[in-house]
């Protein structure tokens, strides 16, 4: 339905926008999704982030060059500047105390000071067995919390690692508001918080903006925090419209009730550059480079895919180059691997697999596949070299990479038998429980220098006595991959880190437990009057540097 | 009299017997659907031992039977707590009343200028033949037209060309609500017409040649009174009936519209609330649909024999 929406909407080429201008005090941003909560500690979803980035500043966050940088804090903690120092814990493990200095004109939006005490019951609250908070790693290493002023805070961590300076997801909660409602009822603390109470409560924002207003299900209005300490931002008023349906979003756009549409939750690629063509220079598109990897899982307990040389001739047979050329107009990058070209950790000595059909057909007639009747390969037990190749079903995307793949690999003998169903089926079940026969094509979202633990480290395998935890979803193991993943964390100097990270992508490259197809771009459309807006490309998401944001 | 209160009699507990199968049906089939609340979490943080999900397991109740989960939620609700909405951390009555009275205000609009103008259709082809064939022709095309196609049409046309009126989504809190209905409203009631008109014209002509039409009309009665007076009470039965099952229908088939524009609505709520396996959102949602279908349904059969006392006697 929406490829013939989308068809109707194209003609529209030659229309113009008939809507009268929004007022440039304000500002109408389009967003395809909504979030579940609105609480910054519980859950991490990209709607909320992107919403709250306006409204509530973490301590620290990436940066758009992929640095860790302070955003409530006045200096990043260091090993250099003593503001991190190398301990042992109680039990005798090597630990390390970091301590932020926080901004002294930091404060809620009722004016209080955002004080050591709001860090201290947040802290708290995230490793209260019975509430249930995540990320439930970072409460489970951040084993003590103290604070020598108003203004500083340090937590002690049971592990040293090399990103110790950030803070992540977690953030102050105010807790003269909260606690009373914790203490009151800590398992349902998660539904009674006044982030969901009551959203609209001045008090519970530190950010540029408040959130002023909520229709669930439809949008949120943010307005200026009076209490904001750091730079004016441009506008008044924000008001973020969840819009579902591409389409619909689209339309919005066109006839001028969303000024821009948020690339970190907006159009699909392939929509917006089909769009920029359409309407010329009514708006300005921007591609950005993302942390999202789309890739190809393959079940290494499959005898078929079981061969590496199975594996590495077809990537061989995958003409991505092209793929990318074609539907996504070049915007995306063609993956080497999980680590993307932009990110500190890149090897660019990593083994590539250029489109090569001559060597893939050679590594097949190799591992003893050799042609057969109707042109499929087969074995010397006579089986066919085939699989079921699933992916999530509704995902126009990717049923289309997923069909032009099936036919490149037919063409070298291979039979990929698609068989896709919906996301709950596909993720839930088949992937996270590793029931898909052969390939699962789906994307990982990861942040800068992100060790990939979960994803490749042996002890990650998804089994049903480990409760279906890990996503190490190939089954692969490896003993040096595990021993450089455990190595990379620990290794405080970047310098050294790096023949780590270049042994890891280049020992898994080669064994290619998952096909690299690109790391996709975010497509951002912004009105001509617009500057400043800086996308990121990871999960610390534009709307954390507002208040750089400005009218033409 | 009587006859109604016998209805209503008979009718209350039937309603209450589907209600309570329903919602055991809903339960089980969301239930059993793949995938839960703590997949999801596991997805979204993959640092979570296994310890940990043991634990959110037992904090949304999934380490319990489905029916000891069911009975809980079926005690609550009879104590008249429905808890909470897992996709909106929110009461479900908080999320489903204002998504229930945008579809209703959706719905109601459209299916009474749906019946307005198909009766009105009706009674043009009924009372001049030579109209006929022009209301079956728009009638045709009312049914034949996707709802889907029809409001992108009316986006381009209104929104996007023209600029008259917003393409999709809902009001800001203290804004007039009138402009965001016009378009949905238009692409359901052009579809629902037809239905109207067809019942309508089939059902007024009947009436226009009974004997009892011949004989008024023999006395001198005016085309306008024989119809509104003598053919149209007579015609109302069947078409009360396809308005009772037009409105309680729509209440959940409003999805695709409500898609198109971007409108918050029971259709997208329901669905939503399934596929985000929110077992409170789901069953209350789909329990208050099916009632709004039921109480349509009564109301018809009420007003038809209010309209026609003889219904209650057979």
């Amino acid at each position: 339905m929406r490829h013939l929406l989308a068809v109707l909407l194209a003609l529209l080429l030659f229309t113009l926008p008939a809507a009268a201008q929004a007022p440039r005090d304000s500002l109408v941003i389009g967003l395809s999704q909504y979030p579940s909560n609105f609480h910054p500690n519980i859950e991490n979803m990209a709607a909320k982030a992107y919403i709250l980035g306006f409204a509530l500043h973490p301590v620290t966050a990436y940066d758009a060059e992929w640095k860790q940088s302070c955003i409530a804090c006045t200096r990043l903690p260091s090993l250099e500047n003593g503001d991190a120092v190398l301990e042992t814990t109680p039990d005798g493990k090597p630990g390390i105390r970091v301590t932020w200095q926080l901004r002294p004109d930091w404060k809620w939006g009722d004016g209080t000071p955002v004080t050591p005490e709001d860090f201290r019951f947040a802290w708290e609250a995230g490793r209260a067995f019975e509430t249930g908070l995540g990320p439930a790693e970072f409460y489970r290493s951040a084993y003590r919390f103290e604070s020598a002023g108003p203004h500083s805070i340090t937590l002690h961590f049971d592990k040293v690692t090399f990103d110790y300076a950030g803070l992540g997801q977690f953030q102050p909660l105010p807790a003269r508001i909260e606690r009373p409602i914790w203490e009151a009822d800590r398992a349902n603390y998660r539904t009674r918080s006044a982030y969901e109470t009551d959203t609209t409560n001045a008090a519970l924002y530190n950010g540029p903006y408040r959130i002023a207003a909520v229709q669930p299900g439809a949008g949120v209005t943010l307005e200026r925090n009076p209490h904001w300490g750091g730079p004016a931002p441009a506008f008044n008023r924000i008001q973020l419209r969840t819009v579902e349906n591409n389409a619909a979003l689209e339309a919005q756009l066109l006839a001028g009730q969303i000024d821009m549409v948020a690339g970190e939750l907006g159009l699909p690629l392939e929509q917006a550059t089909a769009l920029q063509r359409r309407t010329g220079g009514r708006f300005r598109f921007h591609y950005n480079p993302g942390l999202t990897y789309e890739h190809i899982d393959l079940n290494l307990e499959n005898p078929v895919l079981a061969d590496r040389r199975v594996r590495q001739a077809l990537l061989h047979a995958a003409d991505r180059a092209q793929i990318v050329a074609r539907l996504f107009g070049g915007q995306q990058e063609v993956a080497h691997g999980g680590v993307h070209p932009r990110d500190a950790g890149f090897d660019p000595g990593i083994p590539q697999y250029p489109f090569d059909p001559a060597r893939a057909r050679a590594l097949l007639d190799e591992a003893g596949w050799t042609s057969g009747a109707g042109g499929l390969r087969r074995n010397a037990a006579g089986e066919t070299l085939s699989f079921d190749f699933m992916t999530t079903a509704g995902n126009r995307t990717r049923e289309q990479v997923q069909q032009i793949l099936a036919g490149m690999w037919k063409t070298i003998g291979v039979d990929a038998r698609i068989r896709n169903e919906p996301p709950r089926v596909f993720f839930a079940e088949t992937v996270s429980k590793r029931r898909y026969g052969g390939a699962a094509m789906f994307a990982w979202v990861s942040s800068p220098e992100n060790v990939p633990r979960t994803i490749l480290h042996s002890d990650e395998i998804a089994t049903a006595a480990r409760n279906w935890s890990g996503q190490n979803y190939t089954g692969y193991k490896d003993a040096e991959v595990d021993r450089l993943i455990e190595a990379l964390p620990l290794e405080l100097d970047a310098n050294k880190r790096r023949p780590l990270w270049a042994g890891l992508q280049r020992r898994v490259a080669t064994d290619l437990p998952s096909l690299p197809l690109w790391h996709r771009s975010d497509a951002h459309v912004w009105p001509q009057w617009l500057d400043g807006v800086t996308p990121t490309g990871h999960q610390n998401y534009s709307s954390l540097w507002v208040t750089q944001w400005r009218v033409r | 009299m009587a006859g109604a209160l016998n209805l209503l009699l008979w009718r209350m507990p039937q309603m209450a017997i589907t209600l309570v199968l329903l919602s055991l049906a809903a339960w089980f089939s969301i239930g059993l659907m793949p995938g839960d609340p703590v997949s999801l979490a596991m997805i979204s943080d993959p640092r979570l031992t296994p310890a940990d999900i043991e634990r959110l397991r037992a904090l949304h109740g999934l380490d319990q039977s489905l029916i000891a989960r069911y009975l809980a939620w079926a005690g609550g609700v009879l104590r008249g707590e429905f808890g909470y909405s897992r996709l909106f951390a929110q009461p479900v009555w908080r999320v489903l009343w204002p998504a229930l009275l945008s579809t209703l205000a959706l719905v109601g609009t459209a299916v009474l200028l749906a019946a307005g103008l198909g009766i009105a259709l009706g009674a043009l082809a009924a009372l001049r033949p030579r109209a006929a064939p022009v209301v079956d022709g728009l009638a045709l095309l009312a049914q034949a037209v996707p709802s889907f196609w029809l409001g992108i049409l009316l986006i381009i046309l209104f929104a996007v060309r023209l600029g008259w009126l917003p393409a999709g989504g809902a009001p800001d809190a203290g804004h007039s609500a009138l402009p965001f209905l016009v378009l949905p409203v238009a692409t359901i009631a052009f579809g629902q017409m037809a239905g109207y008109a067809r019942h309508a014209a089939a059902a007024l002509s009947a009436e226009l040649s009974r004997p009892h039409i011949t004989s008024a009309r023999a006395r001198g009665a005016g085309e306008r009174r024989l119809l509104w007076h003598h053919a149209l009470p007579n015609a109302a039965v069947p078409l009360l009936t396809l308005l009772a099952l037009d409105a309680g229908a729509l209440v959940s088939g409003a999805l695709v519209t409500e898609t198109v524009f971007a409108r918050p609505g029971m259709g997208k709520l329901l669905y939503d609330a399934v596929m985000g396996n929110d077992y409170n959102l789901a069953l209350l949602a789909l329990l208050l649909v099916a009632l709004v279908t039921m109480l349509a349904t009564l109301l018809a059969d009420l007003a038809q024999r209010w309209i026609d006392p003889r219904i209650g006697e057979r």
